[in-house]
């Protein structure tokens, strides 16, 4: 298991084969940022642990996937907005999950998936001939319903996972788990315990750990998929008011089944129906006065 | 109530014939294990004075060599074939095929693994026995346990933990390598050890590919004498002192074996925690 091979990076590919019509001239993924901070000073009282920096925006144009035949998510155009929070609302079955887990092609994991149309980060298409899905995935971060660290890991082992997986570990992993568990407000309850098994945690403890994970290998946009139905409603408002916090670094997408969730923490709110987008905008706009009257039975509780 | 007499009662007649084998082994075993017993090498002179026939140190070699090179081949290559079968051959019809064979193998008689190396290694080549023919005689009989052992553990490792680990980016190889396996060991241990302990119990395989021999041997080109084989021999002997002996190899084998067991329990425990 040494031996490792070059790992391809997105930055060789071409760019003008890979860029969408109205992409900027220069499109290209930064799985490392060399301007992002190596080690948090040590934050004043009230001030955010997050670092504001220039997150990627999303495109999703003509998105369709498939299980087997099966068409889940049919056609959709949707666009999300560089350091803001989308949350994406919708029945059980509607899509939400399998359209999120198209973005970082996730969705093709699963035996007999696949996805068509394109999804532009920054303009690229992660679904382009010549694009490194390990690229992709490194750029789109992915926190889960259900906490889930690494098992046979300690809390450090499960920070640094994702730079050692991904064969990034160069020098000193301190300073970046460190930021990542700041980043992620878990810093001060684990300082002390960094050698401990992360499966020891709670699980809103665990959450955060899972996303202090997917912010260590500094990713331009990160998926949530119900990241707070396994949680409490305390750890659940820690989880929110993280995700205001992480807006200023990265482009969040959020499913979720909770409608006052999504109108605490979403910028924009996208409702899904049978695999099809039936309304964005705004978040105060979908559930004020929302144009579709599916929207609106949605929203006021009539269906779902 | 009545339910559970009867299953009480099925319990305790199941219990009699393994309490009644400890008991002999050890009653029978213990008698005949000595200092000399355990540091010389059989005489083959069986017909004389019981201190002249000497004791089983090539036999407890034998077994360890012989099962130890059956281990470094099966256990690899079981587990490799068993995370090929979970992580990518999934449902395919090869990886249906694959398993197939798999509960096919375990299934055949340890015999027809002897055979077949005898047929291939020693007809087939003109050649003769020794203990490294023996070992692939066991490996082959290893093997299917190993890979079954394995799968059915690797199953149980979540989906979940092999999609968050894609998801920050590794490759499918580190994936298996990182968190998979790790996650896997404590109870794949368990599965090796089955097949180490089954291995190492069995004669037949190594009758005709190892075969039985007196002197201690460190090469494993040679005839290579082992335990089971020491016992079969030992046991057919009209010298009561002879047939001693192969309760004290049989307690030996015993013990040999739950050493093994408590070992890799301590190992995979403490690997756990760390």
């Amino acid at each position: 298991m040494s031996a490792d091979g070059p790992i391809p990076e997105t930055a060789d590919v071409e760019p003008e084969e890979l860029v969408g019509k109205d992409a900027p001239t220069q499109p290209r993924f930064r799985p490392t940022r060399t301007d992002a901070p190596l080690a948090a000073a040590p934050a004043p009282p009230g001030a955010s642990a997050v670092e504001a920096r220039p997150g990627m925006s999303v495109k999703l144009e003509k998105l369709r996937a498939f299980y087997g035949d099966a068409e889940q998510v049919k056609g959709i155009d949707l666009d999300f907005h560089a350091n803001e929070v989308t949350a994406i609302i919708g029945p059980s079955g509607c899509g939400k999950s399998t359209m999120v887990r198209c973005i970082n092609r996730m969705h093709e994991e699963i035996p007999g998936a696949h996805a068509e149309g394109s999804v532009l980060l920054d303009g690229l298409d992660v679904y382009g001939s010549s694009v490194d899905v390990v690229a992709v995935r490194r750029a789109i971060g992915m926190v889960f319903q259900k906490p889930n660290p690494f098992p046979t890991m300690s809390i450090f082992d499960n920070v640094a996972a994702g730079l050692r997986l991904s064969s990034r570990a160069r020098g000193d992993l301190r300073p970046k788990v460190e930021t990542a568990l700041r980043s992620a407000g878990l810093w001060d309850e684990v300082a002390d315990r960094l050698s401990e098994p992360g499966a020891g945690l709670s699980g809103g403890q665990q959450q955060r750990l899972c996303i202090a994970r997917s912010l260590a290998v500094e990713p331009e946009v990160i998926l949530m998929d119900e990241p707070c139905s396994a949680l409490d409603p305390i750890a659940t408002l820690k989880i929110e008011e993280l995700i205001d916090q992480l807006k200023r670094r990265v482009t969040i997408v959020i499913v979720t089944h909770n409608m006052q969730q999504a109108a605490r923490v979403a910028d924009r709110t996208a409702f899904m129906l049978g695999g099809e987008l039936v309304e964005v905008g705004a978040t105060q706009e979908i559930f004020t006065k929302p144009s579709d009257p599916r929207t609106e039975e949605y929203v006021t509780g009539k269906f779902g | 109530m009545i339910a559970r007499g009867t299953i009480l009662t099925a319990t305790v007649i199941a219990l009699v014939p393994l309490m009644l084998i400890v008991y002999y082994l050890l009653r029978k075993g213990l008698g005949s294990w000595s200092t000399n017993f355990f540091t010389t090498d059989p005489t083959g002179n069986t017909f004389f004075k019981s201190s002249s026939i000497g004791g089983i140190k090539s036999a407890i070699l034998g077994t360890i060599e012989i099962v130890a090179l059956a281990s470094a081949i099966s256990i690899p290559a079981g587990i490799a074939i068993a995370v090929w079968l979970v992580e990518y051959g999934k449902r395919s019809w090869f990886a249906s095929t694959v398993r197939f064979f798999v509960d096919v193998l375990t299934g055949v008689p340890s015999i027809l693994f002897g055979l077949f190396i005898y047929i291939v290694l020693i007809v087939g080549t003109g050649s003769t026995y020794a203990g490294y023919k023996g070992s692939f005689a066991l490996a082959l009989l290893m093997l299917p346990v190993v890979i079954r052992s394995a799968e059915v553990i690797l199953l149980l490792i979540p989906g979940a933990l092999r999609e968050s680990a894609l998801a920050l980016g590794a490759p499918r190889w580190r994936v298996i390598f990182s968190i998979v396996l790790p996650t896997a060991l404590p109870g794949m241990v368990t599965g090796v050890l089955l097949a180490i302990a089954r291995a190492a119990g069995e004669t037949a395989p190594l009758l005709f590919t190892a075969a039985a021999t007196l002197k201690t041997n460190f090469n494993l080109g040679q005839f290579m004498n082992s335990l089971p084989v020491q016992i079969y021999t030992d046991v057919t002997s009209p010298t009561t002192a002879v047939v001693d002996r192969a309760w004290g190899a049989a307690l030996t084998l015993v013990v040999m074996i739950l050493l093994l067991n408590l070992i890799a329990r301590l190992v995979s425990r403490r690997s756990r925690l760390a």
